[in-house]
């Protein structure tokens, strides 16, 4: 493929996409100038590396690149918040978040919601979002995320598990 | 299956993950345990909340006009370096656009400010040093190279400081002609954005404070002082630039 028509073919794959791109730059970096920069800087990545691509999924292949730039930057300012909250064996609360909650999911807005899943250590987080948000298989997470199915798996029930807690938590706190 | 294999896959039974086996196992589960069931009746309300929450960010309208605009700019770059001629083709055409921008540009001109006529300029030359990816003619991070570089081709010796600390590291230093005369340019970098300084003498010793003008999107900041007259123009964020200008005026 002659280089000439690099750019048209790689608008066309990969420009549709920034919606989900941003998306993801957005939760993960929680504010919307850094999530700009994130997101201009990756497209330019997959600009430059767009040879690479094998031409099979183009959602999946961006938001790789998106996740990677993001969690160089994360490391860069906000070091500490991914050493400090992400170790997934000291979760030993899982049992008591099992309570039903169907009455609390009614009752949440989208606020608070919002406030919820910012509160998630970054990689329960972007579970969350590229599985309800973005409606990703666990097999295409796996694939961004650079981990086994099982472990996106175990991510997503605990971050869950997680969300209804601060859920239950908030509207207490409320009533 | 158990309460606590369930408890496991729920998540992925929810989200339509399991293969039609599992999915059997897990039903006849949940018909048989009451709290497994309640579980599971929170579990896909708390799905259902966010699938329905409308929480997904969608790209702003102007951050695509500048990717479009930055994949353009990098597509023509890595075509440029791989042919000669076209670098030649792109920096008379961008010559021709600058010609043709002066053409129309001109007339308005005259009825405009001394300060408003240079702004114009100031932005300009800005926008053309990166337009033609002529940034620097002295492409350095070195004060010490970049200050003896005007040495014999301006007739004033330009304040260069060293910011790279401060987040702003010099990328180098270009002659540009403004208001009539060759001035000095310093180019600085804030992330993915440039800053040019324009520097030349003033006609005298008299400070002016700090003006600061919007044009197309740009900020541009000028003041006089110790008989230097200083613009700085940037895209960067204006919180951010005046940080830049409260750095310079220090030094």
């Amino acid at each position: 493929m002659g280089e000439k028509d690099k750019l048209p073919r790689f608008e066309e794959a990969i420009l549709p996409h920034m919606d989900a791109a941003y998306n993801i730059a957005r939760w993960l970096t929680r504010n919307e100038r850094d999530a700009e920069d994130m997101v201009q800087e990756s497209y330019l990545r997959a600009f430059k590396f767009f040879d690479a691509f094998t031409g099979v999924n183009a959602r999946a292949w961006l938001l790789t690149i998106v996740r990677n730039t993001c969690y160089t930057w994360l490391r860069q300012n906000r070091g500490r918040e991914l050493m400090t909250e992400f170790d997934e064996t000291i979760h030993s609360e899982e049992n008591e978040a099992w309570n039903p909650a169907a009455q609390v999911a009614k009752e949440i807005d989208s606020r608070m919601l919002a406030q919820a899943i910012e509160a998630l250590p970054a990689e329960y987080r972007e579970a969350v979002v590229l599985r309800d948000l973005e409606g990703l298989s666990y097999k295409e997470i796996a694939e961004v995320a650079a981990v086994p199915v099982g472990t996106v798996m175990s991510r997503l029930a605990r971050a869950r598990g997680r969300l209804k807690r601060l859920l239950t938590e908030r509207l207490k706190e409320k009533a | 299956m158990n309460c606590e294999a369930t408890q496991t896959l729920l998540d992925a039974y929810l989200d339509g993950e399991l293969d039609p086996a599992g999915r059997l196992e897990i039903e006849r589960h949940l018909q048989e345990c009451t709290l497994c069931s309640q579980g599971y009746e929170g579990q896909r309300a708390l799905k259902r909340a966010v699938d329905g929450s409308g929480l997904r960010y969608k790209a702003p309208e102007d951050l695509r006009q500048r990717i479009r605009f930055a994949l353009r700019k990098e597509a023509n770059t890595e075509k440029s370096q791989r042919t000669v001629p076209r670098r030649w083709f792109a920096a008379a055409a961008s010559l021709a656009i600058a010609a043709l921008a002066l053409l129309v540009v001109l007339p308005f001109l005259r009825e405009r400010s001394a300060d408003d006529l240079v702004a114009r300029e100031i932005l300009a030359g800005h926008v053309r040093s990166l337009m033609a990816n002529h940034l620097a003619d002295v492409p350095s991070s070195d004060k010490h190279t970049v200050k003896p570089w005007f040495d014999g081709k301006l007739d004033f010796s330009p304040p260069v400081e060293d910011l790279a600390a401060q987040g702003f590291p010099l990328i180098g230093g270009r002659l540009d002609y403004v208001d009539n005369r060759p001035v000095a340019a310093l180019v600085y970098q804030r992330k993915k954005h440039f800053i040019n300084v324009f520097v030349w003498p003033a006609p005298s010793q008299k400070q002016s404070p700090t003006n600061k003008v919007e044009r197309q999107g740009y900020d541009l900041f000028h003041w006089t002082k110790g008989g230097m007259n200083y613009w700085v123009v940037s895209d960067l964020e204006q919180n951010d630039l005046k940080g830049f200008v409260d750095l310079l005026q220090k030094g």
